[in-house]
């Protein structure tokens, strides 16, 4: 007995678990107030290209209220509590979090288009994780500073993205609060619903008002944030080229400034890598999350004798890679997080194939409605081509053989950015050898992608400065008087 | 044949081998183990799985009336489940091949021998040869054999693609799967040694364990062997059977075992030609799944006969 097309069937995660209003206000010292700017925006499902709510569009008179409370909240109550008592309103919000660990997952999926997997296993459980763990600094700051006298910023405005929305805030909510700062945060405009989400939990953790402030909205709403003249500390992930403008704009005021900005992440394979373990890592590092990853390995090394066999590997892998809706919980490429973004992957594609790369799809069908890309490689480029320079942030790879360590130092470090890299081989010497060697802020070895709370994250060059995680991620929101 | 051949043949085997990383292996199971199997998907799988069991009963104590019960049984897995497919085979010991060919002598339904002194394959080589000599002589349509484990730990790999080559030899036209007892194996590389070792020397199948040992069929065991097959078969064209056994006993990892071999070898695998499951309880277990997807509800395990 033979069974050849033994396909799927959908298996759907229900969307009933998450209870969504029509329309979302500014949420402001403790309250959900309409904005002075009256406007509002659609948050679309990129699955679909359906509405799921209204939001808020803050202009800067929003943001100068936002900026007030959290001020007045810092004078007058959260500078006042001790750190065992921000502790425990930490880890407060941590529980709520795991409770409502399944709604914010579907939430996450929805808003953003990632894979149902993804934001259940990994989002979601990481977010409540990062809680947990400044929960546990927050009264031991004398502790992980010896004999440095640490104290609160202030106001930290902060703007994250929307390729991780509610793990973003995670890494910047939760040491902002343990180190005693209150908090202006602008989630990006594609994936509100979360952040707005975790307002409500604020509330329902009791937080005082004040303390966490949510305004929704675009690029200017970000840069009335950035612009404020009472924010004390500015924490930006996203583009280099908006990470520019707010580097500028910070010059010559007090604002202490982080920034986590893009990256065009080398993934080397020596020839004696366990190499089936080495392909799967290759898919792991350019298509989790659709390749919306600052830190994906998008540019593949591999060493002339394998790449032939690393190439044959990656192609079949990429057969059996389910793309479609991201409520499926056999998805592993979801949909692509807006109709921009689909654009811009498209142009580099097409660019790809002007540049004369070769390009590799798998057969798989997209879905009629919705932003969808299929998985693809690109041989036959150059170190010059531009889709081996430039961040496509889509699951785009693109694929090149070297043959001595030295060449593929100097091609890997060949780029203006520095934020991750991967290295495969079974020897642990050239491990070491070759992680020194890399300008990047994280290099992994056999394995990609790994997060965990006690591990800082950040990048070189014009991947940004500045270090989020573990007991690095503490000084970006501390001042230190000796 | 000539020692000479086979060193220099198992030096370049040996030279290819890739090194295998535990924890890539423990991730990729990972994926797979939170697929979502539903509707006629799963039913699907259900059939394929029922069709890939070796119905095993090797046992000091086996009779005759056993074994004919067995072979009854896997004629007729479940009367009232319409659309059952039968198993594969029906896997004893060399003493019980007649009695188990008799019986099935009017089915498709295979017999297997485990052969070369199973479980422990200690004995001298010209014993092991008789042993499986015996049982195809009886009629025996496939041979398990196992290695000599401890030859293999020593390093004493020519011995053991020797030792796997003569015996294919003598097997003809029967398929032989090469048993390597990997819970006796120390860690996934030697897995992986072996696996090419026992597929440059001639096996159709290679299969995990006796089902005497634990651990048996572990994921990251058989994850590796299926890397061998499929570098095997991108090199060469030709294909090789896989067959874990041991300590597969439930309808979920019996899936889960599947769709590993989807995506890491592809659909051609998919069928008792090339995949087999060791198994003795797991054919109840899919039954009263089968039963439970037809009808909504779960029957007793009294319901099923056991064997």
């Amino acid at each position: 007995m033979s069974a050849s097309n033994w396909n799927f069937e959908p298996s759907l995660e229900a969307t009933s678990v998450v209870k969504l209003k029509d329309k979302y206000d500014l949420f402001i010292n403790g309250k959900w107030q309409a904005p002075q700017s009256k406007q509002y925006f659609a948050s679309i499902n990129p699955a679909n290209e359906e509405e799921l709510a209204q939001i808020a569009w803050a202009n800067s008179a929003d943001i100068d209220l936002a900026v007030q409370a959290a001020r007045t909240a810092y004078q007058n109550v959260w500078s006042k509590l001790s750190g065992a008592e921000r502790g425990r309103y930490l880890f407060r919000i941590a529980r709520i979090m795991q409770e409502k660990a399944k709604e914010l997952a579907v939430l996450e999926t929805l808003d953003g288009g990632k894979p149902i997997k993804e934001s259940r296993d990994i989002d979601i459980p990481l977010a409540c994780n990062h809680f947990f763990y400044y929960a546990g600094w927050a009264d031991k700051l004398t502790e992980a500073f010896p004999g440095k006298k640490a104290s609160a910023l202030g106001v930290a405005g902060q703007i994250t993205p929307w390729n991780f929305p509610l793990l973003m805030l995670a890494w910047k909510v939760a040491p902002a609060l343990a180190c005693g700062n209150t908090v202006v945060l602008k989630p990006a405009e594609t994936t509100s619903l979360t952040a707005l989400k975790f307002a409500e939990i604020c509330q329902e953790a009791g937080l005082p008002a004040g303390v966490v402030n949510i305004v929704t909205g675009y690029g200017d709403t970000g840069a009335a944030l950035v612009a404020h003249p009472d924010v004390d500390k500015i924490a930006f992930t996203g583009s280099t080229a908006v990470g520019k403008q707010i580097q500028k704009a910070a010059i010559g005021t007090r604002k202490k400034l982080t920034l986590e900005l893009g990256g065009k992440s080398a993934n080397i394979i020596l020839e004696d890598a366990p190499i089936d373990q080495a392909v799967e890592g290759v898919i792991n590092a350019i298509f989790f999350n659709q390749g919306h990853v600052c830190c994906a390995g998008s540019r593949l090394f591999v060493q002339e004798s394998i790449a032939e066999r690393v190439l044959e590997k990656l192609k079949f892998r990429l057969q059996s890679i389910f793309v479609g809706n991201p409520l499926d919980k056999n998805t592993d490429i979801g949909a692509i997080n807006s109709k921009k973004q689909l654009e811009t992957i498209n142009n580099y594609i097409a660019v790809g194939l002007q540049e004369g790369a070769e390009l590799y799809q798998p057969t798989c069908v997209l879905p009629e409605k919705g932003y969808y890309v299929k998985p693809t490689l690109f041989t036959e480029v150059a170190q010059s081509s531009r889709i081996v320079q430039e961040e496509i942030f889509g699951p785009v790879l693109t694929i090149q053989t070297f043959r001595t360590l030295d060449e593929v130092i100097q091609k890997a470090n060949n780029t203006p950015y520095g934020l991750a890299a991967g290295i495969w081989t079974d020897k642990g010497s050239r491990i070491f050898g070759l992680s020194k060697e890399i300008n990047a802020g994280v290099v992994w070895a056999n394995t990609y992608n790994k997060f965990d709370p006690a591990s800082p994250f950040g990048g070189y060059k014009e991947s940004g400065y500045g270090r989020e995680g573990g007991i690095h991620g503490l000084s970006a929101y501390l001042q230190f008087n000796d | 044949m000539q020692p000479n051949q086979s060193n220099s043949q198992l030096t370049s085997i040996l030279a290819l081998a890739p090194p295998i990383d535990q924890i890539g292996i423990l991730e990729r199971i990972a994926k797979i183990q939170s697929r979502s199997l539903k509707g006629a998907a799963k039913m699907q799988g259900l059939r394929m799985a029922l069709s890939m069991i070796d119905l095993t009963t090797l046992e000091g104590k086996d009779t005759p009336a056993k074994v004919r019960q067995l072979c009854y049984k896997a004629q007729h897995l479940h009367d009232l489940s319409p659309d059952l497919p039968t198993v594969a085979a029906v896997c004893v010991y060399p003493t019980m091949v007649g009695v188990a060919k008799a019986a099935l002598k009017n089915s498709s339904i295979k017999v297997a021998s485990v052969s070369t002194a199973f479980p422990s394959g200690q004995a001298p080589f010209e014993v092991k040869k008789m042993d499986t000599q015996f049982a195809l002589d009886n009629g025996a349509d496939e041979i398990d054999m196992v290695i000599s484990r401890g030859k293999f730990l020593s390093g004493e790999y020519a011995f053991v693609f020797d030792e796997i080559a003569a015996i294919k030899e003598l097997c003809g036209a029967a398929r032989l799967k090469v048993i390597f007892e990997t819970g006796e194996l120390d860690s996934l590389d030697q897995v992986r040694r072996i696996s090419d070792i026992a597929i440059g020397a001639g096996a159709d199948f290679i299969k995990t364990s006796t089902g005497k040992i634990q651990p048996a069929a572990t994921f990251p065991v058989v994850l590796t062997m299926l890397g061998a097959i499929k570098d095997h078969f991108d090199q060469t064209g030709k294909m090789v059977g896989m067959k874990p056994a041991g300590g597969i006993s439930t309808t979920k990892v019996a899936l889960q075992h599947l769709l590993l071999v989807k995506e890491v070898l592809g659909e051609a695998w998919l069928s008792n030609e090339w995949y087999r499951f060791g198994a003795s309880s797991l054919a109840n277990d899919l039954l009263m799944q089968y039963q439970k997807q037809l009808t909504g509800k779960y029957q007793s395990a009294n319901y099923f006969s056991i064997d």
